[in-house]
């Protein structure tokens, strides 16, 4: 089992607590990782993205590599494009549409959303409506983007589940099964 | 026990488990973990540590050499560019040489994430003749802060342990020691005389270091982490250090047979070097993330006939962050298939946050310089350098720590009006201070805009030295009591703070103007905290 990940958003959005999750449900299965992070200074409003690498086998490079990505998972539509040329020619998108307009350039949404579309493997959600709908506050979107996630993961559903619960733990019982039921939501809206 | 980390985290936890008693920092990214990493393992467990924010980077090294006088370890912690800031303790900690032992950390930034140069620190190390460690990978980095610390107080020398921002900042499962060593008792050095570096007493010890160079060279050849594999085709041979034997090893092809020296401990191991030339080298490629230091160095190790590739030579991008695509096209393999890049992605830079008062400061500081005919204001490292940038445009020059207050003196020297500087508060205190003083002795016609959020911003939030005693650092050095003067940045507060900033500049001597309003990410942290408490 081999999966390389990149994991983009705005600064801010919460792109490191999908990654945190995953590599919670990673580790329980045994499986090797190593996670890239970007700190500082770019994350003050601009684009963020991580590299998260799980293989059976050890894994050397902490970045991937240009077509090497099986998937990107994005909590904003232009910043899922920003990484296209690293993704495998089958790889999945996996994003929000709801775009973070904190920029005045900011290309007609239409046409982010068409290039999305473009890619025949592809999962566009609106990730905070979905949230809303679980009964979990806008906190919880990057939950329903995971979930959304899960099938082209690797990783067996009810393990991330439990991955989900075992990360908001320390944080009670209201708050864990909020965010299950944002990651069903976007689960259930994958698999449909 | 097994831990996912960050690279950051895995030097610290080592260093925890390794008997450590004190470290030494200013925040500088990708080195900040470091040390927040130990402070909430001390304020967790109640570690004996010694792990208070220092003022810079200088005063941290000092600090750490006291502790290791007294026979403990200590680490000093710090981005690549606060080598330079601490030069001068750092060269010459090497001639005194060291009783407990002391690790200094330099967290390299190639290609700039965030960061105004890419130098590489594993010059430094040579430049002051003592050996230095490379990791690899986390499990390394763990692992060599006992092994370094073991190092550094056989061979009586500081040791510098160089990572880069890949390796500060990527996690991976590291596997630690069950129990931590215990810290050193107290001892004082065998030898007082050694830190004492009158000529007499330095050239001594100056002789002694360079009489040890061949034992940290032997150090080198025997380590276990370096390490060389003859190929079944030796002809062609690859040097590659840190984490650039990631990259090699991500693409490399078994089938390819080349002779591989990983090197993660400087001095470069000489025996091993000249044991892949014996086996037939003709061709070596250097893979090093950073500057091409060991490709220079090994042009004066092997004989001239052999050709040897790297950043220099163009096999691989002169500047920058390795890749593994970059290393991949070194190797002469084929890019894997992809994707066009989007044409239609545009930028996203970063950018001070809705509600921050430095935006507010810099709204004021725009509408007064606009009255002026040339005005000059010199900028400084931190959140508010982005002031350079969309849609303020304000400030006119930004070099390291502290340097927007003697510039500003500079060029009110050269006949300059107005000339102003803009500085965080931590800035401020970390270099900004000594400039001050500068200013004051010379009357020299400057405003200095202290931009004071009460904490190291742009790195997360850290303590800031002088938070609380501003005004009075500033009078203390000199400058009149009634031009120093604070201002509350925000909307409402406008008028008020064009007309301070107004009568300042006008003052023909030095000024200081501190905006003085709490980060918004610091204030909305402590109401998340104080809501929690009820």
């Amino acid at each position: 089992m081999k999966k390389d990940i990149i994991l983009a958003g705005v600064g801010g959005q919460g792109i490191l607590s999908i990654a945190t999750v995953i590599g919670e449900a990673a580790l329980q299965e045994g499986l090797y990782l190593k996670q890239a992070e970007i700190h500082g200074m770019s994350q003050r409003g601009g684009d963020v993205q991580s590299n998260l690498r799980l293989s059976s086998e050890p894994i050397m490079s902490d970045l991937i590599a240009k077509g090497g990505a099986d998937l990107i998972i994005s909590l904003e539509p232009m910043e899922a494009l920003r990484y296209t040329e690293y993704l495998k020619p089958d790889g999945w998108i996996v994003s929000s549409c709801v775009p973070f307009l904190n920029i005045p350039n900011y290309p007609e949404l239409e046409d982010v959303l068409a290039r999305i579309r473009a890619h025949k493997n592809h999962v566009l959600l609106d990730v905070e409506a979905l949230a809303k709908e679980a009964g979990a506050p806008a906190q919880a979107a990057n939950m329903v983007l995971l979930g959304a996630a899960i099938p082209m993961l690797g990783i067996d559903h009810d393990k991330m589940i439990a991955g989900v619960a075992r990360v908001f733990a320390r944080k009670g019982e209201t708050i864990v099964n909020t965010n299950i039921a944002a990651v069903e939501k976007g689960y259930a809206f994958s698999v449909r | 026990m097994k831990h996912l980390l960050l690279g950051d985290e895995a030097i610290a936890q080592g260093a925890i488990d390794a008997g450590l008693s004190g470290v030494y920092a200013y925040p500088g990214t990708p080195s900040t973990e470091i040390t927040e990493y130990i402070q909430l393992a001390v304020s967790r467990q109640s570690l004996a540590i010694s792990c208070r924010w220092a003022t810079n980077e200088k005063t941290a090294l000092e600090a750490a050499l006291g502790m290791s006088y007294m026979g403990k370890r200590a680490i000093v912690c710090m981005k690549h560019v606060g080598m330079n800031v601490c030069a001068d303790a750092f060269m010459n900690a090497a001639i005194t040489g060291v009783n407990g032992g002391l690790i200094v950390i330099a967290a390299d930034d190639p290609s700039m994430h965030s960061s105004q140069n890419e130098q590489d620190s594993r010059f430094y190390a040579k430049f002051a003749m003592i050996p230095c460690l490379e990791p690899s990978n986390q499990q390394e980095a763990y692992d060599m802060m006992a092994y370094g610390f073991e190092l550094s107080e056989r061979l009586k020398t500081p040791v510098l342990l160089r990572v880069t921002t890949r390796m500060a900042h990527s996690r991976a499962v590291v596997q630690t020691v069950e129990a931590p060593k215990a810290q050193n008792t107290m001892s004082m050095p065998k030898d007082v005389n050694h830190f004492i570096l009158l000529p007499a007493f330095a050239k001594r010890n100056y002789a002694e270091l360079v009489a040890a160079q061949p034992t940290f060279v032997a150090e080198s050849n025997t380590a276990g982490y370096n390490c060389y594999v003859k190929g079944a085709k030796p002809q062609k041979a690859i040097l590659t250090t840190g984490i650039a034997y990631n990259y090699l090893m991500e693409n490399y092809d078994p089938a390819m047979g080349c002779s591989i020296l990983k090197v993660t401990q400087y001095p470069l191991p000489t025996a091993l070097v000249d044991q892949m030339v014996q086996d037939g080298a003709k061709e070596i490629l250097v893979i090093e993330e950073g500057q091409p230091v060991v490709e220079e160095l090994i042009r004066g190790m092997v004989p001239s006939e052999i050709v040897i590739k790297g950043r220099l030579m163009g096999d691989l991008p002169r500047m920058g962050e390795l890749t593994p695509d970059s290393v991949r096209a070194a190797l002469g393999m084929e890019a894997l298939p992809t994707r066009e890049k989007e044409a239609i992605v545009v930028g996203r830079p970063p950018a001070l946050c809705q509600g921050c008062g430095h935006r507010d400061m810099y709204a004021a500081l725009n509408e007064v310089a606009r009255e002026y005919a040339a005005p000059r204001i010199f900028g400084d490292i931190g959140c508010y350098t982005l002031g350079a940038l969309s849609p303020f445009h304000a400030i006119h020059a930004c070099v390291e720590m502290g340097a927007s207050v003697t510039m500003a003196k500079g060029a009110a020297d050269a006949g300059q009006h107005p000339a102003i500087a803009v500085i965080g508060d931590s800035t401020f205190t970390h270099s900004g201070m000594t400039g001050l003083l500068d200013c004051v002795n010379a009357n020299a016609n400057v405003v200095v805009l202290i931009s004071d959020n009460l904490t190291t911003g742009m790195t997360g939030g850290q303590d800031s030295a002088g938070t609380g005693r501003l005004e009075q650092i500033c009078c203390g050095l000199g400058v009149a009591p009634e031009h120093v003067r604070v201002v509350v940045p925000l909307p409402k507060n406008m008028e008020e703070i064009k007309n301070v900033l107004r009568e300042e500049i006008d003052y023909n001597g030095t000024s200081v103007v501190i905006a003085r309003r709490e980060c918004i990410q610091t204030l909305k942290r402590h109401l998340k905290s104080q809501k929690a408490k009820g």
